[in-house]
């Protein structure tokens, strides 16, 4: 077997295998963190510290019946989380997680012994990550939208309704925010960013693109659906949005998806803006990039306990009116002063 | 108690008439400090409850929080403390106040000519809890307990006298009704202004 190819496969397990797991502990740590913030305990009884909720939950989903309404189209109805889910996970194939390493498989294992192989530090080693990245998870918006259009529910057309109008508010400001950055460093790349920002605190773009940073983060919290921006299943208004007919492993998908795009949120923006896994003075890289990612989790938990929602006219209002004069009035002066 | 009380009337100043007014409306709360306020309430109730203790949650079937006396739960049949003799004397005024119609009590006299209680049940499916049969008792003999809890696999589970009565070998423990409207032990604390008091 070629040595990339088996280099490639087990990089694709290994992100499956951890980042489908830190999504289960995201629900986890998301229900501790709000209930903390809300002045109770959250998980407490199962396992140690409530930890194994995550595996009863997991229980739950799979064994749970798998409903399809009856006049559902059954085909979108079906293949509408997994839209979801892969296109997450997708998007994380072009983020380099960990350092490039190489291994050799020792003689006594059967079938594959004496393969080396390079394992890369992105599974996919293309150069325009970013846009590659923001394609990818904007194409995930399909999941909710045709979950909602295919369940025949009243309230999962509404959802899908909101998904069209959310995904053209503030598809623009992500791209428009990241365009300034992008110009500063010259590169589509991912790796390109980080390497541009390794000289400590200072050198972070973050410094040098403030409104850029706010924007994007702004933008990751309505791609990601959280909550000021969380129109899609605002259970108050539409019952559950597209997700009102899904039951068992299919519902858990489509929060499998969500929750991996928040870690994809942030590790884009601990790479973009905040230096991403270069050291930090004494802080190791790979600590420093776990701190800062886990640190724009958190601040997804922390605003949701915080911040109401808006409404779908106002995310509208909002993105169109004020964000994208801002933004484009920041790609502007970002190139002016490039040019000079 | 008497001193005035330091209410704030809110300045929310009136609704923008022209877009113009509405824009800086927009503005000021955008860089007005006010979402980060927000933020700050929840990190703080997020330590506080880590670090300090503060949490609400009581896990309910493991710790319970204390009943005021004048709960009115499940009946309660209390003996004498000093023959151990069940306090009931037949008199039947329970029955006869009972709004619902749920207590149904049939008496005899005994060899010593006393009246004895020869049968004794509460529908509990039809009693709406009033008290009244607690408030009308001359002896104290049939009061409401502290048992709120009534799922139970028997419909009968807790309606016979027996089940009620106090077991003879717990009669040490057997705690004497506060009276009817008696105001918790710690309803000091409870205590709070309001509006009214000034």
């Amino acid at each position: 077997m070629d040595p990339l190819i088996l280099g490639t496969i087990i990089k694709i397990v290994l992100v499956l295998a951890i980042v489908s797991a830190l999504a289960g502990f995201g629900t986890y740590l998301e229900r501790k963190v709000l209930a903390y913030m809300q002045r109770r305990i959250g998980p407490a009884h199962v396992g140690p510290l409530g930890l194994l909720q995550i595996v009863a939950d997991g229980i739950k989903l799979l064994t749970k019946e798998d409903i399809i309404p009856q006049n559902a189209n059954r085909i979108i109805f079906m293949i509408a989380p997994a839209v979801t889910a892969a296109t997450a996970f997708v998007a994380i194939s072009a983020v380099p997680l960990f350092p490039t390493f190489s291994f050799t498989v020792p003689d006594w294992f059967p079938l594959i012994n004496g393969i080396s192989a390079t394992v890369p530090s992105t599974i996919a080693d293309i150069n325009i990550g970013i846009l590659f990245m923001l394609g990818v998870m904007g194409s995930g918006l399909y999941g909710p939208l045709l979950a909602g259009m295919a369940q025949a529910n009243k309230w999962g057309i509404l959802g899908s309704a909101r998904t069209a109008v959310q995904f053209l508010s503030y598809e623009v400001i992500t791209g428009l925010s990241l365009l300034a950055p992008i110009m500063l460093v010259g590169s589509l790349s991912l790796l390109d960013f980080n390497n541009a920002q390794t000289g400590g605190i200072g050198s972070w773009i973050l410094w040098q693109q403030p409104v850029a940073f706010v924007l994007f983060l702004i933008a990751g919290f309505a791609e990601t659906n959280r909550t000021p921006f969380d129109l899609l299943e605002h259970e108050a208004e539409i019952v559950s949005g597209y997700a009102t007919e899904y039951s068992g492993m299919r519902w858990g998908m489509f929060f499998i998806g969500e929750y991996a795009n928040m870690i994809t949120i942030s590790i884009m923006a601990s790479l973009i803006f905040v230096g991403g896994y270069a050291p930090l003075g004494f802080i190791p890289g790979w600590i420093a990039i776990i701190l800062k990612i886990s640190f724009f989790f958190f601040l997804m938990l922390w605003v949701r306990a915080s911040w109401p929602h808006v409404r779908p006219d106002q995310l509208m209002w909002f993105c169109w009116k004020v964000l994208m004069p801002i933004a484009v009035i920041n790609v502007m002066i970002t190139g002016i002063v490039v040019m000079i | 108690m008497n001193e005035k009380q330091k209410y704030i009337m809110l300045d929310l100043g009136g609704t923008p008439l022209t877009p113009w007014c509405r824009f800086k409306r927009v503005v000021k709360r955008t860089f007005r400090i006010e979402l980060f306020i927000g933020l700050w309430v929840t990190i703080r109730e997020m330590f506080k409850t880590l670090f300090m203790g503060k949490s609400h949650t009581t896990k309910y079937p493991f710790e319970k929080m204390p009943i005021p006396p004048r709960y009115r739960a499940i009946h309660d049949m209390l003996r004498l403390l000093e023959s151990g003799h069940y306090r009931c004397i037949g008199c039947g005024l329970c029955e006869k106040i009972c709004i619902s119609n749920c207590i149904a009590m049939e008496t005899r006299y005994d060899e010593n000519q006393r009246k004895e209680v020869s049968e004794y049940t509460i529908n509990f499916g039809r009693c709406i809890f009033c008290g009244y049969c607690a408030e009308v008792c001359p002896e104290l003999a049939i009061v409401h307990g502290a048992r709120y809890e009534t799922a139970s696999e028997q419909r009968a589970s807790f309606s016979l006298f027996e089940d009620m009565l106090t077991p003879i070998d717990r009669l040490k423990e057997q705690e004497e009704f506060a009276g009817y409207g008696a105001p918790t032990p710690w309803a000091d604390k409870n205590i709070k202004k309001t509006p009214l008091a000034y």
